[in-house]
């Protein structure tokens, strides 16, 4: 097996026992980089110059004794979070030719565990999209099927992930951004609770919703990489100040004797039959492992679209004001005044969704209108809320379907956005919630696309979320399964 | 038709803190043009606001002292508007949730005291500034004052009148300054002000039409810019027309008011609460703690002043204007216990110097002891009031103390009668024509001669000595 194939904990231990170097892993995913990214268009940008200088930071480290479990692992970060020094675009024309001056926080927290941040990756123009078709510097491909999306926004971390071009990677999820481009790519994607993560640096989609999570290649990877990512930030008030546990504890552990609960609304027509096949077979799987299921109704799931719809894109439209062409990013040249400035930098330098939802979100926001939609919807929020609570008052955790279908085809669903909304109709919740959610590879279509599963829990039980993770991993492998390239 | 002025005043206030809101920018003024700025102020991609805690104290002393309630929990807001000197394309503010409501501030006027309710006090950021260079035709933003901390004070719609208006202002001004969380300075911009006025006529109580006064940059701007617009709302209404609602714009060197947007082009700013920022919980316990810290207000102070050293208001009024200055008054007060007669040489003197130097009370080189005792030698009639003035004058100069001063430079009043009997005595003899005069009943020339007596002793007779011994030695011959 090559190097870039392996998972962190392999590699950890390859490293400590002194069987390969840090060096010679980038090197190797660089390779692999090489000889896939032409096909794939996973990243927008790479930092082989700076990765291979930590890389070699990374084997003195291990040399010295000073290790931690990412020392000398390669990670893809989504281009949205800020990288000092190095251009951070978010998949816009508007920010091409942004370069940070400083380090988003968890990109500051990887270094000092000594990571080896390789690149930038492909995503939907500023978080906003289900396929990485709307990033701005071209699209990217699902590696198990090259005329199909790879989902997204975090198309392009999950991506390079299922093309093994990265050992792990980062990406954000504000409506299913991590969840849905892993279920898509056939890998493991978290997206911890509101609040575990620090949001400073993370370029502002939604700000209630939005939060960064690992990709990974098993449940221990993954939470390898949150040990990592979490704990408190006192540049984010948003973020908890409470210590978060050690992860690592949680993959193994048994789920024995737990319940965990069947949403009824989210088994409905319109799923692919291979999909529910898939879920019903990991219920299967788990019950024989000791688990009980039980039918539970969040009856406001409905709502779910809607509500959604108009609190991430009232957010936006206020986040998004920043890019005026006056201080970085893109400035119209053929402007005559400031109002023109404004307006020419913000029309050429935007996409159609990201005006789509700009719009979306100012109307939402007006005087005489706010009362009716954005208040509505945080109530309604509120309530969504209140289902969960109640759900999770007998359940350890649920269980879901992450996508109606597998990867679309490229093209699919560009010209109709309702239906590329309701490709995250099952990953939204969460976001709204404010709960952690995982998506763990559960199958294979017969045409050989992956197919997730999604597990919910209380807020910051990730643990469980792992626990249940790993058990699965342990009956049915699938995400030892890569795509032929 | 007579009509009633309606007035409601927006303050803005810049709190003192070293640093700024919601980063750890300086707040300083006057530096280089985008010098006092990093990420979060400059509203880079991906930063976010941390609450400065030293801003909800000071902004809770200010709630406090104008009676208001605190709320509870408060919570931050985003108002949305495009301006090259606002990073972010919002300003995070207060809306539905501000720190405190319904407060109330009396004023002293001249017909009595009258009390203005306050609606609101709620925090918020400033935004840069833009500087227009009319030569080049360019613009530039300086950042350094985003992000500096602000309060916004909002009163009741009670004042009736531009005296009113301008009264309710200082007296808001003295609260913050006494504070010391707002340095006050109206020029450069720390205390700002906005009016909302309309007219109605007399003796009804529909409110009318308003309209919104902007740019006024002292107190007197405050008032002269009322005076215009109720007067040119009046002549609007006596020719038949109506007030428009719209923000006016007051030019200063021309005294008018010119109209900047009408309604219509208001801004929308689709306040929406900030998902940025968590809620700003007060718990009793730490107003409190707030409370603890607080001065004795000037109004208070005032009251006491006047009861306690039986002062006129006038005196009371002057000595309360800064806290340095009645800390001054009430310690000279305190080691020589005549309170008007210390009250009269610092508003006098003291103030006079103070001025000419330009130096704060608290930086004087005479101690407010060193006054108490100067002010006991002339109480004692060591010396007279005419050479105390010399006296001052000299400690002012070299720090020495009073007594020190009159006898080394022998001033010591001279109350002998026998020796200013015989001064006396020789006065009378180098003037006779003037003697003459004053007996054939040029009564005026008393004083003449008591002038003379004060130069033949160099101003160190005892004046009512004087007085006495002259007007026997006169009516004598």
């Amino acid at each position: 097996m090559n190097l870039n194939e392996l998972t962190i904990h392999e590699l950890r231990d390859k490293l400590a026992a002194g069987e390969t170097t840090a060096l010679a892993i980038a090197e190797a995913v660089f390779r692999r980089i090489d000889a896939v990214e032409s096909k794939i268009h996973a990243f927008i940008s790479l930092m082989r110059e700076s990765a291979l200088e930590e890389a070699a930071a990374a084997d003195r480290r291990i040399a010295a004794g000073d290790a931690t479990d990412l020392t000398g692992i390669p990670i893809a970060v989504k281009d949205v979070l800020c990288t000092k020094g190095s251009p951070t675009t978010c998949g816009s024309r508007i920010l091409e030719n942004f370069v940070p001056p400083y380090d988003a926080t968890v990109i500051a927290k990887l270094k000092a565990a000594g990571a080896v941040i390789i690149g930038k990756t492909n995503m939907d123009e500023f978080a906003m999209g289900s396929s990485t078709e709307r990033s701005a510097f071209g699209l990217t491909r699902n590696p198990w099927d090259l005329e199909r999306i790879p989902g997204g926004s975090s198309g392009g971390s999950a991506a390079a992930m299922a093309a093994d071009e990265c050992i792990a990677a980062i990406g954000t999820d504000t409506g299913g951004s991590i969840r849905q481009p892993a279920s898509l790519c056939g890998v493991v994607g978290l997206k911890p609770t509101y609040g575990l993560v620090s949001r400073y640096g993370l370029v502002a989609f939604a700000s209630s919703l939005d939060q960064i999570g690992p990709f990974a290649k098993d449940a221990e990877d993954c939470a390898i990489m949150l040990n990592a990512l979490a704990g408190h930030d006192p540049k984010d008030s948003t973020s908890v100040p409470a210590e978060a546990p050690d992860y690592r504890m949680f993959p193994g552990r048994e789920a024995k004797g737990w319940t965990v609960g069947i949403p009824k609304e989210y088994f409905v027509e319109g799923i692919d039959p291979e999909i529910s096949a898939a879920v019903n077979g990991v219920i299967a799987t788990l019950e024989r492992l000791g688990v009980a299921f039980r039918e539970v109704s969040l009856p406001r799931t409905k709502y779910c679209v809607a509500v959604y719809y108009i609190i991430a894109p009232s957010e936006a439209s206020s986040n998004l004001a920043r890019y005026d062409g006056v201080r970085y990013g893109f400035r119209s040249a053929g402007s005559r005044n400031l109002i023109d400035m404004f307006k020419q930098s913000r029309l050429e330098g935007f996409g159609s969704e990201v005006k789509r939802r700009i719009m979306i979100g100012t109307y939402s926001l007006s005087a005489g209108y706010y009362d009716a939609y954005y208040k509505k919807a945080s109530q309604v929020r509120t309530l969504m809320r209140q289902d969960f609570d109640e759900a999770f008052k007998t359940c350890d955790a649920l269980v879901t379907p992450v996508t109606p279908t597998p990867a679309f085809r490229i093209g699919e669903k560009m010209d109709d956005p309702i239906q590329m909304y309701l490709s995250d109709i099952f990953t939204l919740s969460t976001n709204l919630a404010g709960l952690p959610g995982i998506s763990v590879p559960c199958g294979y279509t017969t045409t050989g696309l992956p197919i997730g599963v999604q597990f919910m829990a209380r807020h910051f039980d990730e643990g469980k979320l792992l626990t249940i993770a790993s058990a699965l991993e342990r009956e049915t492998p699938f995400e030892k399964r890569r795509p032929a390239l | 038709m007579e009509f009633e002025p309606v007035i409601g005043l927006e303050v803005h206030a810049q709190l003192l803190t070293k640093s700024k809101i919601f980063c750890g920018c300086s707040t300083a003024f006057g530096a280089d043009p985008n010098s006092h700025t990093c990420p979060i102020c400059l509203g880079m991609p991906g930063v976010l606001p941390a609450l400065n805690r030293k801003v909800v104290e000071y902004a809770m002393k200010m709630a406090l002292a104008v009676h208001c309630r605190i709320n509870g929990a408060s919570s931050f807001a985003r108002k949305n508007y495009f301006y090259p000197d606002l990073p972010k394309g919002y300003q995070i503010s207060q809306y539905d949730l501000p720190l405190a409501e319904k407060g109330c501030v009396d004023v002293d006027l001249e017909e009595g005291r009258k009390r203005i309710g306050i609606t609101r006090v709620h925090i918020e950021e400033d935004a840069g500034k833009s500087l227009h260079d009319e030569k080049t035709a360019y613009s530039y933003v300086d950042l350094n004052r985003t992000g500096v901390p602000l309060i916004e004070i909002v009163s009741e719609p009670d004042m009736r009148s531009p005296e009113e208006g301008a009264a309710y202002l200082r007296r808001l001004h003295e609260i913050l300054v006494y504070l010391e969380i707002c340095d006050g300075n109206m020029e450069e911009g720390s205390f700002r002000c906005d009016a909302n006025v309309s007219i109605r006529p007399q003796g009804t109580e529909r409110f009318g039409t308003r309209t919104e006064l902007k740019n006024m940059n002292s107190f007197r701007n405050v008032q002269l810019a009322l005076e215009y617009e109720i007067e040119r709302q009046a002549q609007v209404l006596r020719a038949g027309g109506t007030v428009v609602q719209e923000t006016r714009l007051w030019d200063a060197a021309a005294r008018v008011t010119h109209s900047m947007r009408g309604k219509e082009e208001a801004h929308d700013y689709r306040y929406f609460p900030d998902p940025d920022l968590v809620p700003i919980v007060i718990s009793d316990e730490w107003i409190e703690k707030i409370r603890a810290t607080f001065p004795e207000l000037p109004m208070e102070k005032r009251d006491r002043f006047i009861r306690e050293y039986d002062i006129p208001r006038y005196d009371a009024q002057v000595l309360t204007a800064a806290r340095a200055l009645g800390d001054f008054f009430e310690e000279t007060v305190r080691h020589c216990g005549k309170p008007k007669t210390a009250s009269n040489w610092i508003m006098g003197d003291i103030l006079a110097l103070v001025k000419e130097e330009k130096i704060e009370i608290q930086d004087i080189p005479v101690s407010p002891k060193a006054l108490a005792e100067m002010i006991a030698l002339i109480e004692d009639g060591t010396i007279s009031g005419k050479i105390a003035k010399d006296v001052f004058q000299t400690m002012w100069k070299t720090g020495k103390d009073a007594r020190f001063i009159v006898e080394e430079q022998g001033l010591v009043q001279i109350t002998d009668a026998a020796e200013l009997d015989s001064v006396i005595d020789t006065v009378l003899a180098a003037h006779p024509r003037q003697f003459e005069e004053f007996r054939n009943g040029k009564a005026p020339l008393f004083g003449f001669f008591v002038g003379q007596v004060m130069k033949a002793t160099k101003g160190k007779a005892n004046p009512q000595t004087v007085n006495e011994l002259l007007k026997k030695k006169l009516s004598l011959r």
